[in-house]
Protein backbone atom coordinates (compact mmCIF):
# COMPACT_ATOMS: atom_id res chain seq x y z
CA UNK A 1 0.00 0.00 0.00
CA UNK A 2 2.74 2.41 0.96
CA UNK A 3 4.37 1.53 -2.35
CA UNK A 4 1.38 2.93 -4.26
CA UNK A 5 1.48 6.17 -2.26
CA UNK A 6 5.20 6.46 -2.76
CA UNK A 7 5.00 5.79 -6.48
CA UNK A 8 2.13 8.24 -6.85
CA UNK A 9 3.96 11.01 -5.07
CA UNK A 10 7.21 10.37 -6.88
CA UNK A 11 5.73 10.01 -10.34
CA UNK A 12 3.44 13.03 -10.06
CA UNK A 13 6.22 15.16 -8.62
CA UNK A 14 8.59 13.99 -11.30
CA UNK A 15 6.07 14.63 -14.04
CA UNK A 16 5.23 18.05 -12.68
CA UNK A 17 8.88 18.95 -12.33
CA UNK A 18 9.73 17.61 -15.78
CA UNK A 19 6.88 19.46 -17.46
CA UNK A 20 7.65 22.62 -15.53
CA UNK A 21 11.31 22.44 -16.47
CA UNK A 22 10.42 21.61 -20.06
CA UNK A 23 8.09 24.59 -20.27
CA UNK A 24 10.66 26.88 -18.71
CA UNK A 25 13.29 25.77 -21.21
CA UNK A 26 10.80 26.03 -24.05
CA UNK A 27 9.84 29.49 -22.92
CA UNK A 28 13.46 30.52 -23.16
CA UNK A 29 14.05 28.80 -26.48
CA UNK A 30 10.87 30.05 -28.08
CA UNK A 31 10.91 33.45 -26.44
CA UNK A 32 9.44 36.04 -28.74
CA UNK A 33 10.83 39.50 -28.39
CA UNK A 34 7.91 41.68 -27.56
CA UNK A 35 7.99 45.40 -27.73
CA UNK A 36 6.80 46.46 -24.31
CA UNK A 37 5.68 49.76 -25.74
CA UNK A 38 2.82 47.93 -27.46
CA UNK A 39 1.33 46.95 -24.12
CA UNK A 40 1.92 50.39 -22.65
CA UNK A 41 0.22 52.09 -25.56
CA UNK A 42 -2.64 49.61 -25.53
CA UNK A 43 -3.26 50.47 -21.89
CA UNK A 44 -3.42 54.14 -22.79
CA UNK A 45 -5.88 53.68 -25.65
CA UNK A 46 -9.62 53.77 -24.90
CA UNK A 47 -10.03 50.02 -25.36
CA UNK A 48 -13.33 50.38 -27.14
CA UNK A 49 -12.01 48.40 -30.14
CA UNK A 50 -14.18 50.58 -32.35
CA UNK A 51 -12.01 50.11 -35.43
CA UNK A 52 -12.30 53.77 -36.38
CA UNK A 53 -8.52 53.90 -36.96
CA UNK A 54 -8.75 51.16 -39.59
CA UNK A 55 -6.91 48.54 -37.53
CA UNK A 56 -8.30 45.43 -35.87
CA UNK A 57 -8.98 46.78 -32.42
CA UNK A 58 -6.82 48.80 -30.06
CA UNK A 59 -4.08 46.15 -29.94
CA UNK A 60 -3.73 46.23 -33.71
CA UNK A 61 -3.53 50.00 -33.61
CA UNK A 62 -0.92 49.91 -30.83
CA UNK A 63 1.18 47.51 -32.90
CA UNK A 64 0.89 49.73 -35.96
CA UNK A 65 1.91 52.73 -33.85
CA UNK A 66 5.09 51.05 -32.64
CA UNK A 67 5.91 49.96 -36.17
CA UNK A 68 5.47 53.56 -37.25
CA UNK A 69 2.62 52.75 -39.64
CA UNK A 70 0.03 54.85 -37.83
CA UNK A 71 -0.13 58.19 -36.12
CA UNK A 72 -1.44 58.56 -32.54
CA UNK A 73 -3.81 61.15 -33.90
CA UNK A 74 -5.61 58.56 -36.03
CA UNK A 75 -7.46 57.46 -32.90
CA UNK A 76 -10.33 59.88 -32.52
CA UNK A 77 -11.80 58.50 -29.27
CA UNK A 78 -8.58 58.83 -27.26
CA UNK A 79 -8.62 62.60 -27.43
CA UNK A 80 -5.81 65.05 -27.76
CA UNK A 81 -4.14 64.47 -24.35
CA UNK A 82 -3.82 60.73 -24.81
CA UNK A 83 -2.58 61.16 -28.36
CA UNK A 84 0.05 63.62 -27.14
CA UNK A 85 1.10 61.23 -24.38
CA UNK A 86 1.51 58.42 -26.92
CA UNK A 87 3.44 60.73 -29.23
CA UNK A 88 5.72 61.49 -26.26
CA UNK A 89 6.25 57.80 -25.60
CA UNK A 90 7.15 57.12 -29.21
CA UNK A 91 9.17 60.29 -29.58
CA UNK A 92 6.96 61.66 -32.31
CA UNK A 93 6.13 65.20 -33.23
CA UNK A 94 3.02 66.47 -31.49
CA UNK A 95 0.26 67.69 -33.74
CA UNK A 96 -2.56 70.05 -33.08
CA UNK A 97 -5.84 68.35 -33.86
CA UNK A 98 -9.32 69.61 -33.43
CA UNK A 99 -11.74 67.11 -31.93
CA UNK A 100 -14.66 66.34 -34.16
CA UNK A 101 -18.17 65.04 -33.69
CA UNK A 102 -20.54 63.24 -35.99
CA UNK A 103 -23.47 65.25 -37.29
CA UNK A 104 -26.55 63.79 -38.92
CA UNK A 105 -27.66 66.09 -41.73
CA UNK A 106 -31.38 65.34 -41.52
CA UNK A 107 -34.23 66.32 -39.25
CA UNK A 108 -37.03 64.78 -41.27
CA UNK A 109 -38.10 61.49 -39.69
CA UNK A 110 -41.77 61.42 -38.75
CA UNK A 111 -42.31 64.78 -40.43
CA UNK A 112 -41.88 63.13 -43.83
CA UNK A 113 -44.73 60.94 -45.13
CA UNK A 114 -43.93 57.23 -45.50
CA UNK A 115 -43.46 55.77 -48.95
CA UNK A 116 -43.69 52.03 -48.35
CA UNK A 117 -44.82 49.54 -45.73
CA UNK A 118 -41.69 47.64 -44.89
CA UNK A 119 -41.49 44.21 -43.27
CA UNK A 120 -37.98 43.15 -44.21
CA UNK A 121 -34.63 43.05 -42.46
CA UNK A 122 -34.43 45.96 -40.06
CA UNK A 123 -31.25 47.60 -41.26
CA UNK A 124 -30.79 50.82 -43.21
CA UNK A 125 -28.61 48.98 -45.76
CA UNK A 126 -31.38 46.51 -46.57
CA UNK A 127 -33.89 49.31 -47.03
CA UNK A 128 -31.52 51.23 -49.28
CA UNK A 129 -31.05 48.21 -51.52
CA UNK A 130 -34.73 47.39 -51.68
CA UNK A 131 -36.57 50.67 -51.80
CA UNK A 132 -34.03 53.48 -51.41
CA UNK A 133 -35.91 54.90 -48.45
CA UNK A 134 -38.88 54.22 -46.20
CA UNK A 135 -40.10 57.78 -46.53
CA UNK A 136 -40.73 60.06 -49.45
CA UNK A 137 -37.43 61.94 -49.16
CA UNK A 138 -34.74 59.95 -51.03
CA UNK A 139 -31.94 61.71 -49.15
CA UNK A 140 -33.15 61.55 -45.57
CA UNK A 141 -32.39 59.41 -42.55
CA UNK A 142 -34.06 55.98 -42.75
CA UNK A 143 -34.18 55.76 -38.97
CA UNK A 144 -33.57 52.03 -38.51
CA UNK A 145 -30.38 52.76 -36.62
CA UNK A 146 -27.53 51.12 -38.51
CA UNK A 147 -25.42 53.94 -37.07
CA UNK A 148 -26.68 53.18 -33.55
CA UNK A 149 -25.58 49.57 -33.99
CA UNK A 150 -22.00 50.42 -34.88
CA UNK A 151 -21.50 53.26 -32.40
CA UNK A 152 -19.12 51.90 -29.73
CA UNK A 153 -19.87 54.82 -27.43
CA UNK A 154 -23.64 54.73 -27.28
CA UNK A 155 -23.72 58.28 -28.59
CA UNK A 156 -26.50 57.96 -31.19
CA UNK A 157 -30.19 57.63 -30.53
CA UNK A 158 -33.15 57.35 -32.85
CA UNK A 159 -35.60 60.05 -31.89
CA UNK A 160 -38.80 60.31 -33.94
CA UNK A 161 -37.22 58.11 -36.64
CA UNK A 162 -34.13 60.28 -37.06
CA UNK A 163 -30.65 59.54 -35.77
CA UNK A 164 -29.50 62.15 -33.27
CA UNK A 165 -25.91 62.37 -32.04
CA UNK A 166 -25.10 63.39 -28.49
CA UNK A 167 -22.12 65.70 -28.80
CA UNK A 168 -20.86 64.95 -25.29
CA UNK A 169 -20.64 61.21 -25.88
CA UNK A 170 -19.44 61.31 -29.49
CA UNK A 171 -15.70 60.89 -29.91
CA UNK A 172 -15.59 61.40 -33.65
CA UNK A 173 -14.37 57.90 -34.46
CA UNK A 174 -16.33 57.93 -37.70
CA UNK A 175 -17.85 54.44 -37.53
CA UNK A 176 -21.35 55.80 -38.15
CA UNK A 177 -20.14 57.85 -41.11
CA UNK A 178 -19.18 54.63 -42.84
CA UNK A 179 -22.22 52.68 -41.70
CA UNK A 180 -24.81 55.14 -43.01
CA UNK A 181 -25.95 54.00 -46.46
CA UNK A 182 -27.46 57.43 -47.09
CA UNK A 183 -24.13 59.10 -46.34
CA UNK A 184 -25.76 61.86 -44.37
CA UNK A 185 -23.44 61.65 -41.38
CA UNK A 186 -20.27 63.69 -41.43
CA UNK A 187 -17.58 64.71 -38.97
CA UNK A 188 -17.62 68.35 -37.96
CA UNK A 189 -15.21 70.20 -35.66
CA UNK A 190 -16.63 70.05 -32.15
CA UNK A 191 -16.34 73.79 -31.68
CA UNK A 192 -18.51 74.54 -34.70
CA UNK A 193 -22.01 74.59 -33.35
CA UNK A 194 -23.96 75.80 -36.36
CA UNK A 195 -24.68 72.93 -38.71
CA UNK A 196 -26.64 72.15 -41.83
CA UNK A 197 -29.35 69.61 -40.98
CA UNK A 198 -30.55 68.53 -44.40
CA UNK A 199 -29.06 66.50 -47.23
CA UNK A 200 -31.66 67.00 -49.92
CA UNK A 201 -30.47 68.07 -53.33
CA UNK A 202 -34.03 68.35 -54.60
CA UNK A 203 -35.45 71.63 -55.76
CA UNK A 204 -37.34 73.79 -53.30
CA UNK A 205 -40.82 72.83 -54.42
CA UNK A 206 -40.17 69.10 -54.19
CA UNK A 207 -38.62 69.45 -50.75
CA UNK A 208 -41.39 71.68 -49.45
CA UNK A 209 -44.01 69.12 -50.54
CA UNK A 210 -42.65 66.36 -48.29
CA UNK A 211 -40.63 67.95 -45.50
CA UNK A 212 -41.05 71.17 -43.56
CA UNK A 213 -37.49 71.21 -42.23
CA UNK A 214 -35.67 70.53 -45.50
CA UNK A 215 -33.27 72.82 -47.30
CA UNK A 216 -35.14 74.41 -50.20
CA UNK A 217 -31.99 75.86 -51.68
CA UNK A 218 -33.08 79.48 -51.32
CA UNK A 219 -29.55 80.66 -50.57
CA UNK A 220 -30.54 83.13 -47.87
CA UNK A 221 -27.95 81.67 -45.54
CA UNK A 222 -25.18 82.04 -48.11
CA UNK A 223 -26.18 85.65 -48.80
CA UNK A 224 -26.26 86.54 -45.10
CA UNK A 225 -23.14 84.76 -43.92
CA UNK A 226 -20.76 87.50 -42.71
CA UNK A 227 -17.68 85.49 -43.54
CA UNK A 228 -19.03 83.94 -46.73
CA UNK A 229 -18.45 80.40 -45.61
CA UNK A 230 -21.74 79.02 -46.92
CA UNK A 231 -21.98 77.93 -50.49
CA UNK A 232 -24.97 76.59 -52.40
CA UNK A 233 -24.05 73.27 -53.99
CA UNK A 234 -26.70 71.56 -56.07
CA UNK A 235 -29.64 73.10 -54.17
CA UNK A 236 -28.14 72.46 -50.78
CA UNK A 237 -26.31 74.81 -48.42
CA UNK A 238 -22.83 73.64 -47.48
CA UNK A 239 -20.85 75.19 -44.62
CA UNK A 240 -17.09 75.48 -44.81
CA UNK A 241 -16.40 74.73 -41.16
CA UNK A 242 -12.85 76.02 -41.44
CA UNK A 243 -14.12 79.54 -41.82
CA UNK A 244 -17.42 79.40 -39.90
CA UNK A 245 -17.43 81.68 -36.86
CA UNK A 246 -20.51 80.25 -35.15
CA UNK A 247 -22.37 83.51 -35.54
CA UNK A 248 -25.66 81.73 -36.13
CA UNK A 249 -27.04 84.26 -38.56
CA UNK A 250 -27.69 81.57 -41.16
CA UNK A 251 -29.74 79.56 -38.69
CA UNK A 252 -31.79 82.65 -37.85
CA UNK A 253 -32.35 83.49 -41.51
CA UNK A 254 -33.19 79.98 -42.71
CA UNK A 255 -36.91 79.94 -43.55
CA UNK A 256 -37.29 76.18 -43.04
CA UNK A 257 -35.02 75.85 -40.00
CA UNK A 258 -32.85 73.34 -41.78
CA UNK A 259 -29.77 74.85 -40.15
CA UNK A 260 -29.40 74.10 -36.46
CA UNK A 261 -27.73 76.48 -34.08
CA UNK A 262 -26.55 74.53 -31.05
CA UNK A 263 -25.04 77.54 -29.34
CA UNK A 264 -26.85 77.86 -26.06
CA UNK A 265 -25.34 81.09 -24.90
CA UNK A 266 -23.76 83.82 -26.99
CA UNK A 267 -21.30 85.94 -25.06
CA UNK A 268 -20.67 89.61 -25.69
CA UNK A 269 -17.37 91.22 -26.45
CA UNK A 270 -15.83 93.71 -24.02
CA UNK A 271 -13.22 96.36 -24.85
CA UNK A 272 -11.10 97.37 -21.89
CA UNK A 273 -8.97 100.45 -21.13
CA UNK A 274 -5.97 99.18 -23.09
CA UNK A 275 -7.84 100.24 -26.25
CA UNK A 276 -5.90 102.83 -28.26
CA UNK A 277 -8.72 103.49 -30.68
CA UNK A 278 -6.90 102.14 -33.71
CA UNK A 279 -10.21 101.11 -35.26
CA UNK A 280 -9.11 97.66 -36.44
CA UNK A 281 -11.97 96.01 -34.60
CA UNK A 282 -14.50 98.36 -36.10
CA UNK A 283 -13.26 97.53 -39.57
CA UNK A 284 -13.43 93.79 -39.07
CA UNK A 285 -16.82 93.65 -37.33
CA UNK A 286 -19.45 92.28 -39.70
CA UNK A 287 -22.32 93.50 -37.62
CA UNK A 288 -21.41 97.18 -37.06
CA UNK A 289 -21.44 96.39 -33.38
CA UNK A 290 -18.41 98.52 -32.50
CA UNK A 291 -18.45 102.30 -32.44
CA UNK A 292 -15.97 104.96 -31.44
CA UNK A 293 -13.85 107.80 -32.81
CA UNK A 294 -10.28 107.10 -33.95
CA UNK A 295 -7.87 107.52 -31.08
CA UNK A 296 -10.50 107.05 -28.42
CA UNK A 297 -11.58 103.95 -26.54
CA UNK A 298 -14.13 102.07 -28.67
CA UNK A 299 -17.41 100.69 -27.38
CA UNK A 300 -19.40 97.60 -28.16
CA UNK A 301 -23.08 97.97 -29.00
CA UNK A 302 -24.30 95.02 -26.99
CA UNK A 303 -27.56 94.60 -28.91
CA UNK A 304 -25.69 94.06 -32.14
CA UNK A 305 -22.74 91.99 -30.90
CA UNK A 306 -23.15 88.27 -31.42
CA UNK A 307 -19.90 87.27 -29.75
CA UNK A 308 -18.27 85.92 -32.88
CA UNK A 309 -14.89 87.09 -31.64
CA UNK A 310 -13.52 88.31 -34.98
CA UNK A 311 -12.45 91.59 -33.35
CA UNK A 312 -10.50 89.82 -30.63
CA UNK A 313 -8.26 88.25 -33.24
CA UNK A 314 -7.25 91.54 -34.85
CA UNK A 315 -6.86 93.78 -31.80
CA UNK A 316 -3.14 94.68 -31.63
CA UNK A 317 -3.42 95.71 -27.96
CA UNK A 318 -5.24 92.58 -26.83
CA UNK A 319 -7.82 94.86 -25.32
CA UNK A 320 -10.83 92.78 -26.32
CA UNK A 321 -12.09 89.96 -24.12
CA UNK A 322 -14.57 87.39 -25.27
CA UNK A 323 -14.82 85.02 -22.36
CA UNK A 324 -16.14 81.64 -23.39
CA UNK A 325 -16.73 82.71 -26.95
CA UNK A 326 -17.29 79.94 -29.41
CA UNK A 327 -14.51 78.74 -31.58
CA UNK A 328 -12.11 81.03 -29.74
CA UNK A 329 -10.14 79.40 -27.00
CA UNK A 330 -8.08 82.48 -26.27
CA UNK A 331 -9.42 84.87 -23.68
CA UNK A 332 -7.11 87.78 -24.30
CA UNK B 1 -4.70 -4.02 -37.22
CA UNK B 2 -6.88 -3.56 -40.26
CA UNK B 3 -7.85 -0.38 -41.98
CA UNK B 4 -11.52 -1.23 -41.62
CA UNK B 5 -11.32 -0.96 -37.83
CA UNK B 6 -9.52 2.37 -38.03
CA UNK B 7 -12.17 3.64 -40.43
CA UNK B 8 -14.88 2.50 -38.04
CA UNK B 9 -13.18 4.35 -35.19
CA UNK B 10 -12.94 7.52 -37.28
CA UNK B 11 -16.58 7.42 -38.36
CA UNK B 12 -17.55 6.61 -34.82
CA UNK B 13 -15.75 9.61 -33.38
CA UNK B 14 -16.87 12.03 -36.08
CA UNK B 15 -20.51 11.12 -36.56
CA UNK B 16 -21.92 8.39 -34.37
CA UNK B 17 -20.39 9.42 -31.07
CA UNK B 18 -19.72 13.05 -31.92
CA UNK B 19 -18.00 14.56 -28.89
CA UNK B 20 -20.19 17.61 -28.71
CA UNK B 21 -23.55 16.42 -29.94
CA UNK B 22 -23.56 12.90 -28.58
CA UNK B 23 -21.19 12.79 -25.65
CA UNK B 24 -21.89 16.40 -24.60
CA UNK B 25 -18.22 17.18 -24.02
CA UNK B 26 -16.71 20.58 -24.77
CA UNK B 27 -20.03 22.41 -24.75
CA UNK B 28 -18.45 25.61 -23.46
CA UNK B 29 -16.49 26.49 -26.62
CA UNK B 30 -19.28 24.95 -28.71
CA UNK B 31 -21.60 27.75 -27.60
CA UNK B 32 -18.91 30.36 -26.92
CA UNK B 33 -16.97 30.31 -30.18
CA UNK B 34 -19.76 29.46 -32.60
CA UNK B 35 -20.92 32.97 -33.40
CA UNK B 36 -18.79 33.36 -36.53
CA UNK B 37 -17.59 30.85 -39.07
CA UNK B 38 -14.05 32.25 -39.16
CA UNK B 39 -13.33 31.96 -35.47
CA UNK B 40 -15.13 28.61 -35.34
CA UNK B 41 -12.77 27.29 -38.00
CA UNK B 42 -9.74 28.57 -36.08
CA UNK B 43 -10.95 26.99 -32.88
CA UNK B 44 -11.68 23.76 -34.73
CA UNK B 45 -8.16 23.47 -36.09
CA UNK B 46 -6.66 24.23 -32.71
CA UNK B 47 -8.78 21.50 -31.12
CA UNK B 48 -7.89 18.94 -33.79
CA UNK B 49 -4.21 19.64 -33.22
CA UNK B 50 -4.36 19.54 -29.44
CA UNK B 51 -6.56 16.42 -29.36
CA UNK B 52 -4.19 14.51 -31.61
CA UNK B 53 -1.14 15.59 -29.63
CA UNK B 54 -2.85 14.90 -26.31
CA UNK B 55 -3.82 11.40 -27.46
CA UNK B 56 -0.25 10.60 -28.36
CA UNK B 57 1.32 11.93 -25.17
CA UNK B 58 -1.26 10.56 -22.75
CA UNK B 59 -0.93 7.17 -24.41
CA UNK B 60 2.76 7.23 -23.60
CA UNK B 61 2.28 8.50 -20.06
CA UNK B 62 -0.39 5.93 -19.28
CA UNK B 63 1.30 2.87 -20.70
CA UNK B 64 4.89 3.66 -19.76
CA UNK B 65 4.48 5.48 -16.44
CA UNK B 66 1.15 4.79 -14.78
CA UNK B 67 0.67 1.13 -15.72
CA UNK B 68 4.16 -0.15 -14.74
CA UNK B 69 3.82 1.42 -11.27
CA UNK B 70 0.16 0.37 -10.88
CA UNK B 71 -1.03 3.90 -10.25
CA UNK B 72 -3.69 4.02 -12.99
CA UNK B 73 -6.05 5.78 -10.59
CA UNK B 74 -3.93 8.92 -11.09
CA UNK B 75 -4.76 9.14 -14.77
CA UNK B 76 -7.21 12.06 -14.50
CA UNK B 77 -4.82 14.39 -12.74
CA UNK B 78 -1.87 13.19 -14.79
CA UNK B 79 -3.75 13.78 -18.04
CA UNK B 80 -4.82 17.24 -16.99
CA UNK B 81 -1.19 18.01 -16.22
CA UNK B 82 -0.13 16.71 -19.61
CA UNK B 83 -2.80 18.57 -21.52
CA UNK B 84 -2.15 21.87 -19.78
CA UNK B 85 1.58 21.58 -20.40
CA UNK B 86 1.01 20.56 -23.98
CA UNK B 87 -1.26 23.48 -24.75
CA UNK B 88 1.23 25.88 -23.18
CA UNK B 89 4.03 24.38 -25.20
CA UNK B 90 2.05 24.41 -28.43
CA UNK B 91 1.17 28.02 -27.83
CA UNK B 92 4.83 28.94 -27.42
CA UNK B 93 5.91 27.07 -30.51
CA UNK B 94 3.17 28.52 -32.67
CA UNK B 95 3.89 32.02 -31.42
CA UNK B 96 7.52 31.63 -32.35
CA UNK B 97 7.20 29.82 -35.63
CA UNK B 98 3.98 31.16 -37.09
CA UNK B 99 2.85 34.52 -35.70
CA UNK B 100 0.02 34.66 -38.24
CA UNK B 101 -1.51 31.39 -37.08
CA UNK B 102 -0.89 32.40 -33.46
CA UNK B 103 -2.81 35.61 -33.92
CA UNK B 104 -5.73 33.88 -35.62
CA UNK B 105 -5.91 31.15 -32.95
CA UNK B 106 -5.01 33.66 -30.27
CA UNK B 107 -7.38 33.40 -27.34
CA UNK B 108 -8.75 30.00 -28.33
CA UNK B 109 -5.57 28.09 -27.60
CA UNK B 110 -5.55 28.73 -23.82
CA UNK B 111 -9.28 27.97 -23.81
CA UNK B 112 -8.57 24.43 -24.93
CA UNK B 113 -6.52 23.77 -21.79
CA UNK B 114 -9.68 23.43 -19.78
CA UNK B 115 -11.71 21.81 -22.53
CA UNK B 116 -13.18 18.58 -21.16
CA UNK B 117 -13.43 17.13 -24.68
CA UNK B 118 -9.63 16.86 -24.80
CA UNK B 119 -9.53 15.07 -21.47
CA UNK B 120 -12.45 12.99 -22.68
CA UNK B 121 -10.49 11.77 -25.69
CA UNK B 122 -7.54 10.79 -23.54
CA UNK B 123 -9.68 8.89 -21.06
CA UNK B 124 -11.76 7.18 -23.74
CA UNK B 125 -8.59 5.98 -25.49
CA UNK B 126 -7.61 4.19 -22.30
CA UNK B 127 -11.09 2.87 -21.53
CA UNK B 128 -11.45 1.33 -24.99
CA UNK B 129 -7.93 -0.16 -24.78
CA UNK B 130 -6.96 1.27 -28.15
CA UNK B 131 -3.56 0.57 -29.63
CA UNK B 132 -1.25 3.46 -30.46
CA UNK B 133 -2.42 3.86 -34.07
CA UNK B 134 -6.04 3.56 -33.01
CA UNK B 135 -5.44 6.19 -30.34
CA UNK B 136 -3.97 8.48 -32.96
CA UNK B 137 -6.90 8.02 -35.33
CA UNK B 138 -9.43 8.37 -32.54
CA UNK B 139 -7.87 11.61 -31.25
CA UNK B 140 -7.69 13.12 -34.71
CA UNK B 141 -11.25 12.12 -35.65
CA UNK B 142 -12.60 13.39 -32.35
CA UNK B 143 -11.10 16.77 -33.25
CA UNK B 144 -12.68 16.59 -36.70
CA UNK B 145 -16.03 15.72 -35.12
CA UNK B 146 -15.74 18.70 -32.78
CA UNK B 147 -14.88 20.98 -35.71
CA UNK B 148 -17.77 19.70 -37.80
CA UNK B 149 -20.23 20.34 -34.98
CA UNK B 150 -18.75 23.78 -34.33
CA UNK B 151 -18.86 24.79 -37.99
CA UNK B 152 -22.45 23.59 -38.44
CA UNK B 153 -23.46 25.52 -35.36
CA UNK B 154 -21.62 28.66 -36.47
CA UNK B 155 -23.23 28.52 -39.91
CA UNK B 156 -26.68 28.23 -38.38
CA UNK B 157 -26.04 30.97 -35.85
CA UNK B 158 -24.83 33.37 -38.52
CA UNK B 159 -28.16 32.91 -40.25
CA UNK B 160 -30.06 33.16 -36.99
CA UNK B 161 -28.71 36.69 -36.63
CA UNK B 162 -31.02 37.80 -39.41
CA UNK B 163 -33.95 35.57 -38.56
CA UNK B 164 -37.13 36.86 -37.03
CA UNK B 165 -36.94 35.24 -33.59
CA UNK B 166 -39.30 35.97 -30.69
CA UNK B 167 -37.59 38.50 -28.44
CA UNK B 168 -37.35 36.27 -25.40
CA UNK B 169 -35.52 33.58 -27.39
CA UNK B 170 -32.93 35.79 -29.11
CA UNK B 171 -29.25 35.11 -28.53
CA UNK B 172 -28.21 32.24 -26.29
CA UNK B 173 -31.65 30.63 -25.73
CA UNK B 174 -32.18 29.95 -29.43
CA UNK B 175 -28.58 28.67 -29.61
CA UNK B 176 -29.38 26.11 -26.92
CA UNK B 177 -32.50 25.02 -28.78
CA UNK B 178 -30.51 24.68 -32.00
CA UNK B 179 -27.85 22.66 -30.18
CA UNK B 180 -30.54 20.34 -28.87
CA UNK B 181 -32.06 19.86 -32.32
CA UNK B 182 -28.64 19.21 -33.84
CA UNK B 183 -27.98 16.63 -31.17
CA UNK B 184 -31.24 14.87 -31.99
CA UNK B 185 -30.38 15.01 -35.68
CA UNK B 186 -27.01 13.39 -35.00
CA UNK B 187 -28.82 10.55 -33.25
CA UNK B 188 -29.73 9.47 -36.77
CA UNK B 189 -26.13 8.41 -37.31
CA UNK B 190 -26.46 5.85 -34.52
CA UNK B 191 -27.69 3.34 -37.08
CA UNK B 192 -24.51 3.63 -39.18
CA UNK B 193 -22.66 0.98 -37.21
CA UNK B 194 -23.13 -1.12 -34.18
CA UNK B 195 -20.27 -0.25 -31.89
Amino acid sequence: MSGVVLYSVISLTAMGAAFGLGLALAARKFAVERDERVEKIEAMLPGANCGGCGYAGCIGFARALVEGKASPYDCAPSGIETANAIADLLGLQKVEKTPRVAVVACRGGKRVPTKITYGGVRTCQAVTLLADNLRECPYGCIGLGSCVEVCPFDAIKIIDDVAVVEDEKCTGCGMCVEACPKQIISLVPKTKKVRIACSSHDRGKAVKAICDVGCIGCGLCAKNCPVGCIEMQDNLAVIDYERCINCGICAAKCPTKSIIDKVSHRPKVLIDSKCTGCGECKKVCKFNAIEGEPGERHKVILEKCIGCGLCGDVCPEKAISIAGALGHQSEN
Amino acid sequence: MDVGRLFAIAIGAILINNFVLKRFLGLCPFLGVSKQLDSALGMGFAVIFVMTMASIVTFGIYHYVLVPYHIEYLRTIAFILVIATLVQFVEMVIEKTSPGLYRSLGIYLPLITTNCAVLGVAVLNIDKTYSFVETLVHGFSAGIGFTVALLLMAGIRERLELADIPESLRGVPIAFIVAGLMSIAFLGFAGLAAE
